[in-house]
């Protein structure tokens, strides 16, 4: 099997009954699998809420190492869109041709580098870097912030020892908080100055609803980059040709990149909380228990895609859920979108060939299921 | 070439032409508010939603089974509802008048 290969774990369980189930910390989660009800149940925010208790809807559970409340997150309807208002315009900067312009620098300049390497440690020495220089652009601060995120490592809410560790969820918490007292001293145009501005229904947001916004913004966007870019590394190492059709038919660019999100699907689920006895795809869920939208499995659904489990490099009707559904659609997505692009452009022009030279793969448990997402680790040449 | 209409949420009403390529295309290319493209025109983000005046909904014709499915779950579909993404730009689409519904 190839490398960049990423097989779908939920195909049996999807046909057969259109739900999976694993505990979490003896939480239970039933899982939506079928394209079809992840978009029913995603829509239904009054029966499937997000405004559970903080930390509850995100699997594994958090519900034991935090309680601020992520915004506009783990907030539903009206509120939610209160909260979406404030932030939704920054969101799109990434369009604007400056910010466009400067990712292509803080992109092109990593390649350079690369291609000087006889072997990159993609995740670490690259997709980490990468994601950490052009963070800096959507909070619009100085580029050496970044040296400090790649400092934290790829988890920064990881311990080795344990998955989940509130001590090292601290480090950003403590630093997120210096910056906002910063931002408050020296109000300046960074998003956290944009935040201390905004107002919703007439009132400032506390320091908390503040913090919720950026940590999301930090953890959101963190593994999910990592591995969307990891991915293409690996998948266009492997298949050479693509990048070479791409290089010929640059108007199938952005088909390409909705079509290896969707095949990647770096976030595998997100959970709901049932707030009434309900049922997905005919399984009873209790009130106060949760289920997962699997956007994952969702994405390989037979009854929508055509050869599900092919990247299909210019596919034209594709409607994944990669970046989510409805309400809580990815805000980060705009940014996401610029990140790839960018990135494949500077692969056209810059590099020849990718060469992998072993890589360690990273799979999820879940429950019964085990999923590839991506690689703990995969050394490659950059020629 | 097809004249195509615009009418935003705050009423502004903006007319330009296209010669190829899709609605929603021609609509980013041309800065109409509320039509923004996300997915760049695969049918996944439902940010090119426009209300066809019912009088031209002959012109431009029913989605496909793909679109209705994504408009189904929007909470402005209406009876009018298109993904601008999913409208080819063709003479026959000369003169429609689009409601953007974002
Ligand atoms: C390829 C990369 C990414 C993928 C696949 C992805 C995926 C998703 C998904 C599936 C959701 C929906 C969650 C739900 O319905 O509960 C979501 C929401 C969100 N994402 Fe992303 N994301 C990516 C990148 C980013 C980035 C770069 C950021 C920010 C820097 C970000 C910030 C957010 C935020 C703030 C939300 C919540 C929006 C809301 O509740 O209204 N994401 N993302
Ligand atoms: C304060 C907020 C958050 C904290 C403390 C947090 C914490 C964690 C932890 C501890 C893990 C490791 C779990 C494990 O290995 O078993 C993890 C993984 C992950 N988180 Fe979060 N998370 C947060 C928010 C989010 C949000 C908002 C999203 C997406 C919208 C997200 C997406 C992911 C993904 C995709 C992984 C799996 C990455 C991988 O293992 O490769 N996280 N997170
Ligand atoms: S542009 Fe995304 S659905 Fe039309």
């Amino acid at each position: 099997m190839k490398n960049s290969n990423i097989p779908d774990p939920f195909e049996k369980a999807r046909l057969e009954k259109g739900f999976g189930e694993m505990d979490d910390q003896n939480d239970p989660v039933v899982m939506a699998l079928r394209h079809k009800d992840v978009r029913r149940c995603a829509h239904n925010h009054k029966t499937f809420q997000s405004g559970a208790e903080p930390g509850r809807i995100v699997i594994p559970s958090e519900v034991n190492i935090r309680d601020i409340r992520q915004i506009p997150f783990e907030v539903d309807p009206p509120m939610h869109g209160e909260y979406r208002a404030v932030v939704e315009q920054w969101f799109k900067r990434p369009l604007e041709e400056a910010y466009t312009a400067q990712l292509e620098k803080q992109i092109g300049a990593l390649v350079e580098e690369a291609i000087t390497k006889d072997s990159v440690e993609v995740i670490k020495e690259f997709s980490l870097v990468l994601q950490s220089r052009a963070l800096t652009l959507l909070f619009n601060v100085s580029f050496s912030e970044s040296e400090t995120w790649i400092s934290w490592g790829t988890h920064v809410f990881r311990s080795e020892e344990s998955a989940l560790d509130a001590s090292k969820a601290n480090i950003l918490y403590d630093y997120i908080d210096a910056q906002i007292e910063n931002s408050i001293k020296n109000p300046g145009e960074d998003f956290y100055s944009k935040l201390l501005a905004a107002e919703v229904n007439g009132k400032k947001l506390t320091k908390e609803e503040i913090k919720g916004v950026v940590i999301l913004t930090f953890a959101g966007g963190r593994d999910t980059v990592i591995n969307a870019v990891t991915n293409s590394i690996a998948y266009f190492s492997e298949h050479p040709k693509s990048l070479e059709r791409l290089k010929k038919e640059p108007e199938l660019i952005n088909f390409a990149i909705e079509e290896l999100i969707r095949y990647f699907s770096p976030l595998t689920q997100m959970g709901r909380v049932a707030t009434e006895d309900t049922q997905v795809c005919e399984h009873a869920v209790k009130a106060d228990t949760r289920i997962s939208l699997n956007w994952a499995s969702a994405n390989r659904d037979a009854n929508v895609f055509e050869n599900p489990n092919e990247v299909v490099i210019d596919r034209k009707m594709n409607p994944h859920v990669a970046f989510g559904f409805g309400t809580h659609n990815c805000l980060g997505a705009t940014h996401a979108r610029q990140i790839l692009k960018v990135l494949i452009h500077t692969l056209i022009e810059k590099v020849s060939s990718i060469e992998i030279i072993d890589a360690k793969e990273n799979i999820e448990t879940l429950g019964e299921f085990k999923r590839k997402v991506g690689f703990d680790n995969i050394n490659v040449k950059f020629n | 070439m097809a004249k195509i209409t615009f009418v935003t949420q705050s009423n502004e009403t903006i007319t330009v032409e296209g010669n190829s390529g899709n609605v929603m295309e021609l609509a980013v290319q041309n800065k109409i508010k509320g039509i923004d493209g996300n997915c760049g025109g695969v049918c996944s983000c439902a940010t090119c939603h426009v209300h066809v005046e019912p009088s031209d909904w002959d012109k431009v014709g029913a989605p496909n089974s793909m679109e209705s499915d994504m408009l189904e779950f929007d909470e402005k579909v209406s009876d009018y509802s298109r993904l601008s993404c999913q409208m080819k730009i063709s003479e026959d689409l000369d003169g429609i008048v689009l409601k953007v519904a974002n």
